[in-house]
């Protein structure tokens, strides 16, 4: 008999009770009916066996078309919203994809051109015609590259699932700030689901206070999200709406401040800080409500997860990482004895660890990760800039913001020309860039160090 | 410049740069209102520590998460005694 954690989620779901909902600001889908039904159609015949682009506009079609594809398709590549479109063409070749799975709504539709496309609605339509299941699905998720294209990160609902106990969650009802199709709200979406509880979905153009209030009159009893979410949901008079059992964040460094703040504004909520990347998936969870993690934690991980700090960056071995990138060239995502190296630099400081920032200058503002070069190249462009230097600031807001180091062709000095060159620069990134990876402030240096690789001199932190 | 009037003006700076509209600054206006995003935020905060030489939030031992425009002001006045 085949092992739970390799059943596909649909079978894995099937104690599921009608009363168990997937919800957004438009609609509530029960689980349980999905079981019995199919979202897509009765399409998923033709998706069996393809590499198949989750291109869906909402979260909760996202959500029901993974529900119905695990083990039915070769591969489920999940397209965050954000998605720029000139990554499209390189992410249908590097995962082989054949078929897309779009909504009502969805901005893809005119883009892509191929063999199968199926519509995915959250009106449920009765009826099991799902194909036998195959083998293991692969699921591909995206996470940001160094020069802008996004990395494509292999799991499978087994390594993905791997974190998640097997215990049910009495009359839970979860909830997120994150988007599902990224690897922190996807593990929250399979948490909800395979925990037996309710899931309310955000959903894009929504205000924060609506959704906190939605979150309320729902009965959210687990909520998730970012430091970056918690920070902008403490700021809304709607905090009040909530008062969640559990408070979880992960994908940012969760500093002693919004630790603090939390449990000044819900005293009796458990309050837990997990770390988790993309390709490392989640490693360990920290609930004394202190920033960093203690020293015996690298010790006394969970079964089966092994850690180590070699060079002053974290390493994570266990069945919960991602097995590999695809593409034409791709790095290796493991070393030779299955270590994936985080690129989260800690120190000690007395019995803990605390998290120092990213290896080779990455910054993660609001939970995006954003790299200094790419920035640097828009920079480079303007005819004056002889060469720059991003880097990030602390920002009790978002973690960080980037900046700038700026050094010009001709020495700084008149006063008016600095100030048009200044403007310009920003002006360029503007058209260039996300609003997330446009410098914050500019100041002109005379020099920048290079290091003895060539390479401009970046301090973690 | 008084305080309020920088941060007037910063708020005013970093909307128009990040294609905002700005609501009338109120001192009762709910920050999350206001037309600014954390991203817009996070600049503002950035751009106050170089104008006024402060960042309260970070300097603070006790954790402020502010919820209007007022209590935004105070926390730069209080700040920056």
């Amino acid at each position: 008999m085949a092992r739970a954690e390799t059943l596909p989620l649909r079978q894995r779901l099937a104690g599921a009770l009608p009363e168990h909902v997937l919800s957004d600001d438009e609609t509530r889908v029960s689980v349980a009916q999905l079981l019995h039904g199919t979202s897509l159609d009765g399409r998923a015949a033709d998706l069996a066996g393809r590499s198949v682009l989750i291109a869906a506009s909402r979260q909760l079609t996202a959500a029901l078309a993974l529900i119905e594809l695990d083990g039915v398709a070769r591969r489920v590549t999940i397209l965050p919203p954000d998605t720029s479109r000139d990554h499209l063409a390189s992410i249908v070749a590097d995962a082989e994809i054949d078929a897309v799975v779009i909504d009502n709504g969805s901005r893809w539709d005119s883009a892509l051109d191929l063999p199968v496309r199926a519509l995915c609605t959250p009106g449920i339509r009765a009826g099991r015609n799902a194909a036998a299941a195959a083998a293991q699905t692969e699921w591909i998720l995206l996470t940001s590259g160094t020069v802008g294209a996004p990395k494509l990160v292999v799991h499978t609902l087994a390594s993905l699932t791997a974190p998640i106990g097997g215990g049910k969650l009495n009359h839970a009802v979860w909830g997120t700030f994150y988007d599902i199709r990224r690897y922190g709200g996807l593990q929250i979406f399979l948490r909800a689901v395979l925990g037996g509880a309710s899931l309310i979905l955000s959903s894009g153009a929504e205000p924060v206070a609506a959704h906190l209030q939605r979150l309320g009159r729902d009965g959210v009893t687990h909520l998730s999200g970012t430091p970056s979410h918690w920070r902008r949901a403490l700021m809304s008079p709607a905090i009040a709406a909530v008062s969640p059992r559990y408070v979880r964040l992960s994908g940012e460094i969760a500093d002693q401040a919004i630790l603090d703040g939390l449990r000044a504004t819900f005293p009796d909520a458990a309050i837990g800080h997990a770390y988790a990347s993309t390709e490392a998936g989640v490693a360990f969870e920290v609930n004394d409500g202190r920033a960093g993690f203690p020293l015996t934690t690298l010790d006394h991980a969970a079964a089966g997860v092994e850690m180590k700090i070699v060079d002053g960056s974290l390493r994570i071995r266990s069945p919960r990482t991602a097995s590999h990138y695809l593409g034409a060239a791709p790095a290796p995502l493991r070393d030779g004895a299955g270590f994936v190296d985080t690129g989260d630099m800690v120190e000690q400081r007395g019995d803990r660890y605390i998290f120092a920032g990213r290896r080779g200058g990455i910054i993660n503002v609001g939970g995006q990760k954003v790299h200094p070069e790419e920035i640097e190249a828009v920079i480079n462009r303007h005819p004056q800039v002889r060469m720059s230097l991003v880097r990030p600031r602390p920002s009790p807001v978002t973690g960080a913001i980037v900046i700038a180091d700026v050094v010009l062709r001709t020495a700084p000095g008149h006063t008016v020309a600095d100030s048009k060159i200044k403007d310009d620069i920003l002006e360029l990134c503007r058209r260039t860039l996300p609003r997330h990876k446009v410098p914050a402030a500019i100041s002109f240096v005379p020099t920048l160090d290079v290091a003895s690789t060539g390479k401009l001199a970046r301090r973690h932190g | 410049m008084t305080i309020k009037l920088t941060i007037m003006d910063q708020m005013a700076q970093v909307a128009r740069e990040h294609g905002k509209t700005l609501a009338p600054l109120r001192d009762d206006l709910v920050l999350l209102d206001s037309g600014l995003d954390s991203l817009g935020f996070a600049v503002l905060v950035a751009r106050l520590e170089d104008t006024l030489g402060i960042d309260p939030f970070t300097s603070a031992d006790d954790a402020i998460f502010p919820i209007t425009f007022g209590d935004f002001v105070k926390v730069y006045e209080n700040g920056a005694r």
